[in-house]
């Protein structure tokens, strides 16, 4: 571990006489900065978005199945006699922690989106609602339906499932699409640095083989190409992610206009994700420079 | 040192050296001449390794080339000393340190090294152009120079292509008394050139062997010269 880790400082200080080896190339190395930091950029939202949408999909699935509803719709006059009876049937279940009716209030604070602030909810044939939170345990919801039909006729239970799973699925997928378009960026990020170092190689020709003719090996003729690509990238790729954390400090926040939407950002120790991408960029650039400075070696005897 | 046994190489039209056999004594000096396009230089890329023999056997220090991976190869050149025909420096560098890039790429200090290049360059008279440019150089200047660096290692064999090319008389007479001085202090020299009053000037101050290339054939030339 100590010689990595030596090795690694060495190839970060690099060796003065084998960086001048290799001519300085202006524009092209401002290019593979920006493409790099670029890249870095997108894959902080990219990481973004699948550390969210992975925050929404456990969200939903996780405090949504704890709790489920009971619709009560009956005629006026029996909707409070079922409502007690549906509320002695949850309070005598196993699973159920707690089982809480709607104040009118409530109702109507749920409804106020769809219908505006002043409604008239005594008006309306609203059905009762009852908030049923299960315990670690949980109830078995297909006893329960049966009970409740048999005290309560009008009260429904709906364990939220239905709509819950398409949810979460979407979440999920939303998740791997944002993991996929990290790999698309690191394999993009690979690509075009091989192209970088390819025209590097091939207008370094004469160079190389000098280089060749007094004794260098691959290795060495390699390193000098190889340490100035992965410093590019690394440093690109910094400054792409700083520039990204920026973007998402930024972003107004979601949290306010309902707690049910997370916002797309990083929360807590997620803040540390994002610097993982540097060391990627630098470990994708390293490979590719290095394959294809020892595939354009290997041309020369 | 470097010994070939039944030599051939052919280049994708036909066959430009066929059935060559030499062997290169440890302090002797050579000349190889021959017509234009006879094959001098792919005879030196032979010997350093640049071509691979189509069919015999090249030993090159006791080894069979065939059998060296490319880091051998590489660490095999640097006992060998090449002045190549145009030259090959880095452009971007100077003077200085072209001529210690082998010193540089084999790992070794130059810092250390500074007195012994100093004495190099001024060994070859370029000591004033230490910083220039390479394309700041003459022709003669640059031969020189590419004549220093193919010494800078203390290489045992020295292999010089055409190391009079373009320059004028004098310089070539420099160049020569340069090549002799290092055949005396033992190592083995061999140039390729065309230029048969080199090869008298040399005759007089040592013993060179003369050989010539022709009809894809290596011959030992006669006294004639």
């Amino acid at each position: 571990m100590k010689k990595i880790t030596a090795q690694l400082v060495a190839f970060v200080k690099g060796d003065k006489q084998t960086i001048q080896v290799v001519p300085p190339s202006g524009h092209t190395a401002t290019l593979t900065l920006f493409t790099s930091a670029a890249m870095a950029f997108l894959a902080v939202f990219a990481l973004a978005l699948s550390l969210a949408t992975g925050r929404l999909a456990d969200r939903w699935s996780s405090e949504l199945a704890r709790s489920s509803t009971v619709r009560i719709s009956a005629p006026a006059g029996q909707i409070e006699a079922q409502t007690r009876a549906a509320i002695e049937v949850l309070r005598t279940t196993p699973g159920v922690a707690q089982a809480r009716v709607f104040t009118e209030d409530e109702q109507k604070k749920l409804l106020e989106p769809w219908f505006g602030p002043d409604l008239p909810i005594n008006t309306l044939p609203i059905p009762q609602l009852i908030e049923v939170i299960e315990d670690s345990t949980g109830f078995d919801t297909d006893g329960l339906r049966l009970r409740l039909s048999a005290e309560a006729p009008g009260a429904v239970l709906d364990d939220h499932s239905r709509w819950r799973k398409p949810l979460v699925k979407a979440a999920d997928r939303l998740r791997s699409l944002g993991l996929i378009s990290i790999l698309l960026i690191a394999l993009a990020t690979g690509a075009m640095i091989t192209l970088a170092a390819n025209a590097a190689l091939a207008a370094n020709g004469q160079v190389i083989r000098v280089l060749r003719l007094v004794g260098a090996q691959d290795s060495y003729i390699a390193r000098a190409f190889v340490r100035r690509f992965t410093m590019r990238a690394l440093s690109g790729a910094i400054v792409g992610v700083i520039a990204g954390m920026i973007a998402i400090l930024f972003l107004p926040s979601t949290s306010v206009a309902g707690g049910f939407l997370t916002g797309l950002g990083f929360q807590g120790w997620h803040w540390l994700w994002p610097f993982v991408i540097p060391p990627l960029a630098a470990v994708v650039a390293f490979w590719a420079t290095r394959t294809a400075a020892i595939r354009s070696l290997r041309e020369l005897t | 040192m470097i010994e070939l046994k039944n030599v051939a190489y052919s280049y994708g039209g036909g066959e430009l050296l066929s059935d060559i056999s030499l062997k290169l004594a440890p302090g002797s000096f050579h000349f190889l001449t021959g017509p234009s396009g006879a094959g001098k230089t792919t005879f030196l890329k032979l010997c350093y390794m640049e071509l691979v023999a189509t069919s015999g056997l090249v030993q090159v220090f006791g080894r069979d080339t065939r059998t060296m991976n490319r880091d051998e190869i590489a660490r095999n050149r640097q006992r060998i000393g090449v002045v190549h025909q145009d030259c090959r420096f880095l452009d971007h560098l100077p003077l200085s340190a072209n001529v210690a890039l082998p010193l540089t790429i084999s790992g070794r200090d130059t810092g250390e090294e500074e007195a012994n290049l100093h004495d190099l360059l001024s060994w070859v008279g370029l000591a004033e152009h230490a910083d220039a440019l390479p394309a700041e150089l003459s022709g003669g200047e640059r031969q020189r120079a590419a004549l220093a660096r193919a010494v800078i290692m203390s290489p045992e064999v020295v292999l010089a292509d055409e190391p009079t090319g373009n320059v004028d008389w004098e310089m070539s007479k420099r160049l020569l008394a340069l090549l002799v001085e290092l055949n005396r202090m033992g190592k083995t020299i061999m140039i390729a050139t065309h230029d048969l009053n080199l090869i008298r000037a040399a005759k007089a101050q040592v013993n060179a062997r003369v050989l010539r290339i022709s009809n894809r054939q290596l011959q030992l030339a006669g006294a004639d010269l």
